[in-house]
């Protein structure tokens, strides 16, 4: 990776961060709580009479349960985006190889 | 971005289901064509889609002391044209309706109208607007998906004002009330996202760039941006 790919790296990281470091929940107040829970209790103040009048079909058992599907979902994703970059790369280095005038690289290995 | 099941009521849920239909129609359409005429993109097509999935799922501190996540719709709305990423965010908040509790199907709709419509037209349009004006490549990127994010929760914000305006100022004070809650938040999350999605683009420019010169709204670019 060049320079500034390692900035723009740096630069995310620091702005997930730096909340983190920036705010300190009160005593007695949750913080990093989810926006859409912020929502749903700013909607219970402006219209206290509203109920939902749907549930969720499927609830995750638990927090944990919760995130567990989170990780799959983010676990898909990165796995099909890894699969491009180690495709690509390796493309890229036969590629090379190639231009380099000498047979892309053999596996000299037997499996 | 995501109203909560049950949230929105029996009207206006079926409303923003109805305004959505036709754009996911419309994108399907539009993805099936591009594929069946050029069978080579359905690698970064993939890509597209993954990178959608990955960041809907994180959930990311931000300033306001609360929580919340990109959407990852920008990117293939570069690359693909905003409609084709209509299907992939709706399969993204149907995933996250029915497993994981979190939206709804009664407020798929509204929710599709917001992150899998509105933030990658105005992606899609931010990046052509800043594309004429003859900024970087990255720029134009960044500024897209960036945009793009947070116009993505000014519309949940809008969406939740007409269904809950306030008793004495109306839509106007809910609206900045709900903007508060998650467009403020969404800020720095959404700096985050233009910066990954530059770097995805930068990629995708030096290891698919015989690909990338192929798509229509990548070729707007002449100059190679730095």
């Amino acid at each position: 990776m060049n320079k500034r790919s390692w900035l723009l790296w740096a630069a995310i990281v620091l702005l997930t961060v730096l909340p983190l470091c920036l705010i300190s929940a009160a005593p007695g107040t949750d913080v990093f709580g989810g926006s859409d829970d912020r929502a749903q209790q700013a909607i219970g103040t402006i219209a206290p009479h509203y109920k939902p009048w749907f549930a969720p079909v499927f609830e995750p058992a638990s927090s944990e349960i919760a995130s567990l599907l989170f990780a799959l979902q983010a676990a898909i994703g990165a796995g099909v985006i890894g699969y491009w970059l180690g495709l690509s790369v390796a493309r890229e280095r036969a590629r090379k190889a190639v231009a380099n005038g000498a047979a892309p690289e053999q596996d000299q290995r037997a499996d | 971005m995501h109203i909560m099941e049950g949230f929105l009521p029996p009207v206006h849920a079926l409303g923003w289901a109805a305004v959505s239909v036709p754009f996911l129609a419309w994108g399907l359409r539009s993805m099936g064509r591009a594929l069946e005429a050029h069978p080579e993109r359905r690698m970064l097509l993939g890509v597209a889609a993954a990178f959608a999935f990955l960041l809907s799922a994180l959930k990311l501190p931000s300033v306001t002391g609360s929580c919340s996540h990109p959407t990852g719709v920008g990117l293939g709305a570069l690359l693909f044209g905003p409609a084709a990423m209509v299907p992939v965010g709706f399969v993204v908040l149907l995933f996250q309706a029915l497993l994981l509790a979190h939206g709804g199907l009664t407020t798929l709709g509204a929710n599709v109208f917001s992150m899998a419509i509105v933030g990658p037209f105005v992606s899609y349009g931010v990046f052509r607007a800043v594309a004429a004006l003859g900024l970087s490549r990255s720029v134009a990127v960044f500024l897209a998906a960036c945009l793009g994010d947070l116009a993505t929760y000014v519309t949940t914000s809008a969406q939740l004002a007409l269904a809950f305006p306030d008793a004495v100022g109306g839509f106007a004070t809910s609206f900045l009330k709900f903007a508060g809650i998650f467009a403020l938040t969404q800020v720095p999350i959404a700096i985050s996202e233009g910066l990954l999605t530059v770097l995805v683009v930068n990629a995708m420019a030096r290891f698919n760039a015989h690909e990338l010169r192929a798509l229509p709204v990548m070729a707007l670019r002449t100059r190679e941006g730095a």
